[in-house]
This record gives structure tokens, C-alpha cells and sequence, in this order.
């Protein structure tokens, strides 16, 4: 059984308890304990089941490669699932139920599926969810989908919140372990502003716990010195907590700090995504061992023996009473003296190497422990805890000879240099025979911008083993990253460490070399998905050669450790069955980031009240006070309508659209774009970017244009006002504004660079108020200043003076076919005038209304509304706007494409008016039917609904739409199914249907 | 006529820096060759203003607290008194009428937010993908805040100026209360 040592542990505080709860149980841990620590100190060393087969685990690492102990992590809102219980620093109050079982975590009937193994090899799903075709969708998936995935997703919206943070370094150095730390100083040294970052609370990585010493002191005590004196540094920022997720192009690097996991509910956020640029970085990632595949190496109890000396040293932990060691190298050896030391008993180390370990093989041998060399581990005996192994000799096929009775086991595979970010970008890998690993090949690494290696690997991350080589290797990969960093490396000598005195690793894959298939399907390589080398053996027999494909036909490496643990046992297995080289297998692709971060972070601000811009026009608050029903119009806010008390949108709707027509309507039309040209060659400039001739129009004078996108589409249109000779003010969708400038500088600078034209885009300078309707004159008369005579003022014409005192300028123009001004003022009296105009306009019935009744308005003038009438694939000619293309002209942009055959084929869809029989309103977007299918046994179809209305004036629904040669069809009536199978009839007909000769507006 | 009223009406947070809206502010866009071998504008502006053409991301103080700005290689922004703008806009376009230039008084486009205290740096920093560590007085940024464009400059140690458009100037004030909530100092650790 696991339990807490009476003394030790190097990251507790044993001075506090602090409470907890796993399923519900209670239970305490100390602080700098981790959620696994805790719950092995407390002898709980089943933490979870296993995906496809709910085995029960126990953890199997002590970090961030762990992929058994998942745990769903907090209650109600703050519930996350698949959270390690190796990396989840111990809080008070931490709650944790374990996932992937039903009933109980103890008995689970899911555990059923370990018995049907044979019956789920690898690609069971795609082999056997085939046939019949239909099942896929109404049973397989909805099956699958159920039982697929581990623990549950949280139901309520997040309460923590996340922030971004910017930072720029010459040198980011990722891990803190010594290789870290050294690398971080000797770039500080050389000058360099540094950033060293290590995603665990402490600093020193595993040499702590290894031991050893650098600079003639025991290492922690290195590392507690070096730590202090890069604090003293002013061009050094150290942060614990924070994983280098991912590095990108161009020395981007993204790090996810873990601010407040472990004390949640404060003012702080909980995670904090840092955004780095760096010129340079060191990935000091250090190495992480691996697991050996022997059948039952996933029972509880069975650990990496790295873990094991981390549960003892860090946090004394014993996580079991008797240990059985195996490994194929010498390292494993400094566990079972760990483990000695801590006055724990160690059955017996099983070496596979048949001459053995070299210097500590010895020094265990002299403290008492029993080594066994060229034997392996035939099979661990025991479900939910380990009761002993049987162990055989390492060259047979497992016929076990001796039992030995345990409660652990301890298994050293070797260790791979931890590779993923320098990969993201890139990096190449060399495959290191000696070591029996891949490691980064310094002479292919990631480069930047210029061509120049952007990244350097520190320590074990660079495949260095032992203390003195790992200190070389990152005092030199400090300096180097300065170096090309641009500073002058500095003149320092590295930390010493001793010499790695080890005897050569033996590669072992498999245990026993020839174990046979049901060993081998009790044998795993990725824990968190359940494959075992029997599964990968299989896809290479059915013929699944690269390694990418096996990893997708067994789920080898696919779940939330992305194999950390299974890639290399994996690949070589894949390799051993191919009979090919492992180099020549290759691995599967690194991707970020390391570890999973969460969605919390990655939005940062973007939550609440901040989710996202939403841009508010100077009579916001006016409109919100007075009953604006809200509609989204790019990111503005705009009244869709002002609804009154009681009052259903549509009535209100159908009383601002009479109103406006009977009296008088306000519209907050500040959205509007409005971008000045000016410039000796504006007009020009103006030609080409509209289709109308802009150039003849006179200062003091309006014109409505049209702009389309090279191709010939309609892309936006407006209004354009004349200022003087040089200055034209273009008025733009409210969508458009943005779009429509760059588009103007975009051919400004690529195409037209020596033309003399300046834009300048200031929608947001003016708040602009449509005053509309018969007595909109009245209104204006009244605040006085300026004559709005239609002598003084014709139709399309504006003109700059003031009204009740305000500075303004009047167009007159109109969207509605009413009289109308558009009144432009200053954006901070735009509130203001609003108000001014409102209370004048009182005794002539005014009323403010929203965009859908300027859509009604429109559409019964037949005008047309870019994003309604058009979608990218409409020209003007489609919509009946010849009358605004000019043909005197020699070119404008989308004139040339215009002329294609396609454009000017008289078989598109144009633009008509639409008229129910019924005078029911037509339902958004509905097609007009044609007889016959097309070739897909879909029906044809002869035109589409654009614009569809009630409309209060007329007293029946009006619509617009493009029709196969619609102008020609006058009259025809076109069938238009609904949705709930019924269909409505409507006839063609000219798309004005207010006001014809249009002399309510020229009044 | 009414008083010009800014969209955030003098708010203002105390956190671990404080966020205060400012009252409207003038400011003038200038679209012109700028560089000393130009037509004469950066000569134009100088003699209205006092104030040398910065350099690129620069900007510079005048005569009478003007303020001019360096925007691009091509636009300048003059910062001035809100009800002198237009009559100094006039002004320049006057003095430039013979050159190609653009001129133009945006002084309610914008909305100008403060920042104050020892940790300006460390907020904008939060939001903007800039190097803080490396902004000085005297340089003028123009960037982004999280979704929105803002540009930005230190009048002096300690002390931040920010403006953005005024559609979303709540947006921005909301992103820099919430930044610089106390508790959530990143600190050099």
C-alpha cells in the first residue's frame, strides 16, 4: 500500500494539512503536494479507468507526461475534466472525482470491455461500424459518440477570468531544470534580456532528486543560488508555473502560465497566456523516461522508476512497500538506492542487460538489494494492485521461472529527450543508437525569418545525459542563443557537474524478447487509449507501413498526452513487425501545444463585457432609454425598432413606416461610412473607383454611386458629395466603411501610387441624422439658421451652415422617397441635435425609427440594399442599375470584367419586384421552382427571394428578387415553396412600389 | 450650442494603475509628404505649431500644448486645445493650399483615455502587442488593444495617453478597468 514516509519530502510543508476530497471521500495533503502525491500518501492508488478498456490506474509518471491519473477537477461551473493529478498542485478545498466509470471508480461495468479485448483490436471501429451503411448514422455513431471521450464537459459557463500578456526577449529559455537555469545565466551574462520559464511551482527540474553536484555543491543547493542570483538581474524575468506550449514562425512563442490553479476564487486571473517574440530560444525541456512493454505494465503500482524516486524524495511518498525494479539501463538503479534509503524495501532489481549495470549496479549490490540481470518481467500479477511478477529471462519467450511478491514496480525503459518544440517549427531529429532515442540534430533546426536557426536545445533536451555534459551543453546553448541573439557571448565558464559514469542501455521493446500474443496483448504502449503492442503489430500486418497512419488506425498517441509516453515504444514496435530501421519509421508530428491549455486563455479578454467590440454611435444611450430593440449591423449596434410599452416588434415596425410616410421619422444614421478624397486627381481617381461618371458632379451637388470589386461585382454604394473641386466625401454601407478605404488605398498605393490623392476615413468624426417625411422641413425651419428652401436646397444637393446652433452640414437625400435630410454634425453634439430635433419635432408628429423600417421604406421604393440585393455574385446590370454605369468613360474598376460573356449574358437573374397573390409576405431567401430536375434529381430553379416585407403603407407583403430574365417575365406569376410544404404564388412586377414618379421626395 | 460631450463623460477606475476618460480633446489629421524633402508641410506645421516633424513613431511637443504626431509617412496628427481645432485646422489648410495635402478636424472621432501609475507599461501590455519595456516618452504607437485599434504615447513617466475611436471607447475602458484590477499584477516574478 501507498503511504506517507515519517520524514523527507523536499517540496512539503509539513508544518500544514491541508483538506481535500477525491469522490466525495475526504482527505488531507500537505502543502507542495501534488493531487497524486496527496492521494498516494493517503493510499489511494487506483485513480481511474482506462478508455476503451476501463482498466483501473494508478498514475505511472510524477509530471506533465502522465496519462492514467485524470481527474474531473472542481464542482458546477468550475468542473474540468482530464486534469493530471501529477501536475494539480494540492488547494484547500480541491475536489476530484475520478472519470470513465460506471457505478463506481472500485466497480465499474464498462471493466467488461477488457474481457471482449480480442473482439476490439485496432481499427475496431472502422471495421466493424461499416455495415450496414445506414447504422453509421442512427446507431453506431450516436453509440459512439455516448460512451466516446473521457470525462464529462462542464455545463455551466466559466467564472474564472484570463488574461494575454506581450512580452519581447532576446532569449527565452524553456525549463528550469539546471540545464535551464545555466543556459538562462550564461545568456543574461552575455547581456541578453532573458526569459526563463518551467511549468512545474520549483526550480531544478529532476536534479534535485537525482543528486550530484555542481560547482562542488549538492545540486539543489546550485540551484537555489543561481535562482537568487538571476533574480538580482535586471534583464531577467523568471516565471515559475508557465509552460512553453508552442513555438511558431518568426520567434513567436506562446506560454501558458497557471496563475491561480492552485488558489482559485482570488482576484488574480486563473491562467495568463503569454505572447512572446523572441529572437531566440533555448528549449531545455529536459528528457522523459519510458515506460517497458511487458504484459500488465498498466496495473496500479506499476510506475516509472523516475516517478518512484520523485514520490519518495520530493514528497515522501512510498508507493509501495516491496519494489521490484526493471530496467534495460543504470538509471533505474538510483531509484532502488532511493528507495533503500528511505528504508523501503526493494525485492529485487530485474536487468535486462544480460552483463548487467556498471558503477551503481555496484552500489546497489553493496547496499543489500538483490540484482538479477538478463531477465525481464513475464507478466505483473494482480488487477487493481500489483501482487508480484513472475520474471523470466529476457532472451525466452516468458515462461516465467520465479514469482516475486510486490506491491510496485519500478521500470526504466531509457529516456527520450523531450523534442516537441523544437519540432513545432520544424526541427529535424537524429536517432541516437547509444541512447535508443530520437534527439534534436543540431544541424537541421527550426529557422527564423532569416534563414538562421531560431532555436537551441539545452541539456537532456538535447540528448546530454548526465550532470556534466547536460551543464556544457547549456552553458554553451546560453551563449550561443545570445550570440545570435546579437550580443556578445559572454566570457564565462560552465557550471562543472560530474561525468556520466553509466554502462551502456540495451534497447528493450519488447519483455521478453519473444513474448508471445498473450503476453503481448496484456503489454501496453499508450495507457490513456488503450493500445497495446498486439494492436500495433496488427496494423503493421494489415499493411499500415507509416507511422501516421498506424497512429490513426490504433489511437496510438492520439489522446490528451499525445503520447508522451507510447511515441517511441510505439514506433518501434511498428518498426520491429515492418522490419524496418527506426530512424527509417520516423515519428508522428509534434504539434502544440505541450501540454493541453485552456479555452480560458486562449480567449484571454474576450469574454463578457469584453467579448467583443461593439461600437456605440453617439445617441446609443438615447435610443436605449427609449425602447431600442437591438440589431447587430457589422459590430454596431443599431435600433431595429423603438418599441413602446406592450408593443410587438412588428407593430412597432408598421407604425414608425406609416409614420414616416404621413409625418415625420428620425433615423440615427451615424454608421454610415464616410471617407474624404482629395487631391489634383481625385476626380479621376473617383471615375475609376465608381461606375458613374464623378467627375461632372458640382461642388454642392450629390450623386449616387456604385462600387464594384475588379471582378465586376457590385461590392458597395452610396452617396458622394462634392466638397470643392478637389474634395469628394463618399458615403459608405455601414459594413463597408472599412472595407471600401482599403480597398481605395489599396489602389492607391499598388496601382496608382503617383496619382495625387489623400483619403482620409471619418465615419467616426460625424454623428449623422436622417429627418424624414412630409414635414421634415418644418422641423428644420423651426431650429433655424440655415434656408432649407427647396430652392436653396434642391434634391442632391447639400449645403454646410447651422441649425438650432449647431454646426452642420445638410444633404439632401433621401433612402425612403420621402423629403429627407441627412444631417451631419460633430460627433460629440450628435446627442445633442438628436435631441433637438426630437423635442422641435414634436408638434409634427415625429418619431424615431430603426433600420427595419428603413428596409421597408427602401424596398417599397424599389432601392436596392448591398448584402440583401447582392452577394458577391451580383453586378450592378443584374439589378437594373445601367442608369448608373457610365458609358462615356474609359474604364472603372470591374468595367473590363463586366464584359465577359458570362457577365453579359442575357440569361442571368435580374431584378424584380415580386408581388404575393395572396399578399402574404414571401419567406426570406425562397426559390421560385422550374419544371423539371437538374442533374442531381434537385429542382430547378428560376429566381430567389432578396428582400421580403410587410408592408403598413400598402397593406400587403412586397418583395424583391432576382429572377431568370426576369424584366422580360412582367406579369408571370412564380411558385415559391415554403418550408412546411405549402407554396406561395407571386407575380412579377416592377420593383417601385410606393410613389412611382417618385415626386414625394422632390418636394 | 451645447457643450461637446466625450462618450465616456469623465469616467474613471482606480486600480493598480488608474483609468481616467479625459474631457474632448483636438486633434487634426494631416495627409501630406512629410519628409523634410517634401513640398514644405513638415515647415507648415512647424511654423503653426512649434514642434519639429517627429520621426517614424514619434511625436513631439509645441507651442501652447500642441502636440504633433507622427501616424505614418504620410499623416501627422496634431493634437491641440478641442476649441481651437478647427480654427487651427482652417489655418493649416490655409498655409498648405498650394501644396497636395489633406487637412482635415477629427476632433470627435476619437476618445482619449488616461493611464496612470508606476505599472502604465504592464496594462498596455496586457492588451497591445507592443515591447513595452522599450516604449519611452516621446514615441507614439499606433496598434491594437485585444480587438480594436489604439494608438498611444507617455506624456511623461508614469503616465499613459491612449486614444481609440469613440464607437468603442467603452470597450476600451472595459478592457483596461478589468486589466489593471488589482490582484491581477503580473510583477516581475
Amino acid at each position: 500500500m501507498s503511504t506517507r514516509l515519517a520524514t523527507g519530502g523536499r517540496l512539503l510543508d509539513r508544518s500544514r494539512r491541508i483538506p481535500f476530497s477525491f469522490n466525495g471521500k475526504r482527505f488531507s495533503g500537505h502543502p507542495g503536494d501534488t493531487l497524486a502525491s496527496a492521494l498516494l500518501a493517503n493510499g489511494q492508488m487506483l485513480m481511474g479507468r482506462s478508455f476503451k478498456y476501463h482498466r483501473p490506474r494508478g498514475p505511472v509518471a510524477s509530471g506533465a507526461e502522465e496519462p492514467n491519473a485524470l481527474v474531473n477537477l472542481g464542482e458546477g461551473a468550475r468542473h474540468e475534466p482530464n486534469q493530471r493529478a501529477t501536475t494539480t498542485e494540492l488547494f484547500e478545498g480541491l475536489a476530484a472525482t475520478s472519470q470513465n466509470h460506471w457505478p463506481s471508480l472500485e466497480f465499474d461495468v464498462g471493466a467488461i470491455n477488457t474481457a471482449l479485448a480480442r473482439f476490439l483490436p485496432a481499427g475496431f471501429y472502422y471495421k466493424t461500424f461499416i455495415h450496414p451503411r445506414p447504422f453509421w448514422k442512427h446507431v453506431y455513431e450516436p453509440f459512439i459518440r455516448q460512451s466516446a471521450g473521457l470525462g464529462k464537459a462542464p455545463a455551466e459557463a466559466d467564472p474564472d477570468e484570463y488574461e494575454h500578456f506581450y512580452a519581447f526577449v532576446d532569449v527565452l529559455v524553456v525549463g528550469g531544470g539546471v540545464a535551464g537555469l545555466a543556459a538562462a545565466k550564461a545568456a543574461a551574462l552575455s547581456g541578453a534580456k532573458v526569459m526563463l520559464i518551467e511549468q512545474t511551482a520549483h526550480w531544478g527540474g529532476r536534479a534535485p532528486v537525482d543528486g550530484g553536484e555542481i560547482d562542488g555543491v549538492p545540486a539543489a543547493e546550485w540551484v537555489a543560488r543561481t535562482v537568487s542570483e538571476l533574480e538580482t538581474m535586471e534583464n531577467v524575468t523568471l516565471r515559475t508555473r508557465t509552460m512553453g506550449a508552442g513555438i511558431y514562425d518568426h520567434g513567436y512563442v506562446l506560454a501558458y502560465e497557471r496563475v491561480a490553479d492552485h488558489k482559485l476564487g482570488g482576484e488574480a486571473p486563473r491562467h495568463r497566456l503569454w505572447r512572446i517574440r523572441t529572437a531566440q530560444t533555448v528549449t531545455a525541456t529536459g528528457a522523459i523516461e519510458r515506460p517497458l512493454s511487458f504484459a500488465g505494465n498498466d496495473v496500479p503500482g506499476v510506475m516509472l522508476a523516475s516517478a518512484v524516486r520523485d514520490y519518495v524524495v520530493n514528497w515522501a511518498v512510498s508507493p509501495g512497500d516491496r519494489t521490484v525494479v526493471v530496467t534495460n539501463n543504470d538509471d533505474a538503479y538510483r531509484t532502488a538506492l532511493a528507495l533503500k534509503e528511505a528504508g523501503l524495501v526493494v525485492a529485487a532489481v530485474i536487468d535486462a542487460r544480460a552483463e548487467g549495470g556498471g558503477r551503481l549496479m555496484d552500489a546497489a549490490r553493496d547496499a543489500g538489494i538483490r540484482v538479477e540481470t538478463g531477465r525481464g518481467i513475464a507478466k505483473v500479477k494482480g488487477g487493481k494492485r500489483v501482487e508480484g511478477v513472475l520474471t523470466c529471462p529476457q532472451a525466452g519467450e516468458g515462461t516465467a521461472t520465479e514469482e516475486i511478491k510486490c506491491d510496485a514496480v519500478a521500470m526504466s525503459g531509457g529516456w527520450s529527450p523531450v523534442v516537441h518544440l523544437w519540432s513545432h517549427c520544424g526541427g529535424k531529429l537524429l536517432w541516437d543508437t547509444a541512447e535508443a532515442a530520437f534527439r534534436p540534430d543540431p544541424d537541421r533546426a527550426p529557422t527564423g525569418a532569416d534563414g538562421k536557426p531560431m532555436v537551441v536545445t539545452a541539456g537532456a533536451a538535447s540528448g546530454a545525459m548526465g550532470l556534466g555534459d547536460v551543464l556544457a551543453d547549456a552553458h554553451a546553448a546560453g551563449l550561443a542563443a545570445a550570440g545570435a541573439a546579437g550580443r556578445a557571448p559572454a566570457d564565462a565558464e560552465a557550471p562543472a557537474g560530474e561525468a556520466r559514469d553509466e554502462a551502456p542501455l540495451a534497447p528493450v521493446w519488447m519483455m521478453p524478447q519473444g513474448a508471445g500474443p498473450a503476453l503481448r496483448a496484456k503489454a501496453w504502449l499508450d495507457y490513456q487509449n488503450d493500445v497495446k503492442v498486439s494492436d500495433v503489430q496488427l496494423a503493421a500486418r494489415e499493411g499500415f507501413e507509416s507511422v501516421e497512419h498506424a497512429k490513426r488506425y490504433t489511437t496510438l498517441g492520439m489522446a490528451t498526452d499525445q503520447g508522451k509516453l507510447s511515441n517511441i515504444n510505439g514506433l518501434a514496435v511498428l518498426a520491429g513487425e515492418l522490419g524496418a530501421d527506426i530512424p527509417a519509421v520516423g515519428t508522428t508530428t509534434f504539434r502544440p501545444p505541450y501540454t493541453p491549455i485552456s479555452m480560458g486563455a486562449i480567449a484571454g479578454p474576450a469574454r463578457g463585457a469584453t467579448f467583443q467590440p461593439i461600437r456605440r454611435t453617439a445617441m446609443h444611450d438615447w435610443h436605449e432609454a427609449h425602447g431600442a430593440d437591438w440589431e447587430p449591423v457589422g459590430q454596431w449596434r443599431r435600433p431595429y425598432t423603438y418599441r413602446r410599452d406592450g408593443e410587438s416588434r412588428e407593430a412597432a415596425v408598421n407604425r414608425e413606416v406609416k409614420n414616416t410616410r404621413d409625418a415625420l421619422g428620425m433615423l440615427d444614421a451615424s454608421t454610415l461610412g464616410k471617407i474624404l478624397v482629395k487631391g489634383p486627381d481625385a476626380p479621376r481617381f473617383m471615375d475609376m473607383l465608381y461606375t458613374n461618371m464623378m467627375s461632372t458632379l458640382k461642388p454642392g451637388r450629390c450623386r449616387y454611386g456604385l462600387m464594384c470589386s475588379e471582378n465586376g461585382f457590385l461590392m458597395d454604394d452610396g452617396v458622394v458629395a462634392r466638397l470643392d473641386h478637389d474634395t469628394f466625401l463618399c458615403h459608405t454601407t455601414t459594413g463597408g466603411a472599412d472595407h471600401v478605404h482599403a480597398h481605395m488605398e489599396e489602389w492607391l498605393q499598388t496601382e496608382w501610387w503617383d496619382w495625387k490623392v489623400w483619403t482620409l476615413n471619418v465615419t467616426e468624426q460625424w454623428a449623422q441624422i436622417a429627418v424624414v417625411g412630409p414635414n421634415a422641413r418644418k422641423v428644420l425651419e423651426k431650429l433655424g439658421g440655415m434656408d432649407v428652401s427647396k430652392e436653396a436646397l434642391s434634391f442632391m444637393g447639400w449645403a454646410e451652415g447651422t441649425l438650432g446652433g449647431f454646426p452642420v452640414r445638410v444633404f439632401r437625400i433621401s433612402f425612403s422617397g420621402e423629403l429627407s435630410y441627412e444631417i451631419a454634425v460633430p460627433a460629440s453634439h450628435g446627442r445633442a441635435l438628436w435631441e433637438a430635433i426630437h423635442e422641435a419635432g414634436q408638434e409634427f408628429g415625429v418619431m424615431p425609427y430603426g433600420t427595419e423600417c428603413l428596409h421597408v421604406l427602401r424596398a417599397e421604393k424599389g432601392f436596392i440594399m448591398i448584402g440583401d440585393e447582392t452577394d458577391g455574385t451580383v453586378i450592378p446590370q443584374d439589378l437594373g442599375l445601367d442608369w448608373a454605369i457610365s458609358k462615356k468613360k474609359d474604364d472603372y474598376i470591374g468595367k473590363r470584367a463586366q464584359m465577359r460573356s458570362h457577365m453579359a449574358d442575357p440569361e442571368r437573374w435580374k431584378l424584380v419586384g415580386l408581388e404575393t397573390v395572396d399578399g402574404s409576405v414571401l419567406p426570406e431567401a425562397a426559390y421560385a421552382t422550374a419544371p423539371g430536375t437538374n442533374g442531381n434529381g434537385q429542382r430547378n430553379t428560376q429566381g430567389r427571394v432578396t428582400s421580403t416585407y410587410h408592408s403598413a403603407n400598402l397593406g400587403r407583403g412586397i418583395a424583391m428578387g432576382l429572377v431568370h430574365r426576369g424584366p422580360e417575365r412582367m406579369g408571370e406569376v412564380l411558385e415559391f415553396p415554403k418550408v412546411d410544404g405549402t407554396v406561395v404564388k407571386a407575380k412579377i412586377v416592377e420593383p417601385v412600389f410606393y410613389d412611382k414618379e417618385g415626386t414625394k421626395q422632390d418636394v | 450650442m451645447s457643450e461637446p460631450a466625450g462618450p465616456l463623460a469623465g469616467e474613471s477606475y482606480e486600480g493598480y494603475v488608474t483609468v481616467r476618460a479625459l474631457p474632448p480633446q483636438g486633434m487634426i489629421s494631416v495627409r501630406a509628404d512629410l519628409s523634410a524633402e517634401g513640398e514644405g508641410a513638415a515647415m507648415a506645421l512647424l511654423d503653426a505649431l512649434g514642434a519639429e516633424m517627429p520621426d517614424r513613431r514619434g511625436i513631439a511637443e509645441g507651442r501652447d500644448g500642441a502636440v504633433l504626431a507622427w501616424m505614418s509617412p504620410d499623416e501627422a496628427m496634431v493634437l491641440c486645445s478641442f476649441d481651437g481645432a478647427r480654427q487651427l485646422a482652417a489655418g493649416l489648410d490655409e498655409a498648405l493650399s498650394d501644396q497636395h495635402v489633406l487637412v482635415a478636424d477629427v476632433s470627435d472621432a476619437r476618445a482619449v483615455i488616461e493611464l496612470e501609475g508606476g505599472a502604465v507599461r504592464e496594462v498596455i501590455a496586457k492588451l497591445a502587442p507592443v515591447d513595452m519595456d522599450a516604449f519611452a516618452p516621446g514615441e507614439i504607437r499606433r496598434t491594437r488593444l485585444a480587438q480594436v485599434p489604439a494608438a498611444f504615447w507617455m506624456p511623461e513617466e508614469g503616465r499613459l495617453r491612449l486614444v481609440c475611436f469613440r464607437s468603442v471607447a467603452r470597450y476600451v475602458f472595459d478592457l483596461l478597468a478589468t486589466a489593471a484590477r488589482p490582484g491581477r499584477e503580473v510583477a516581475k516574478g
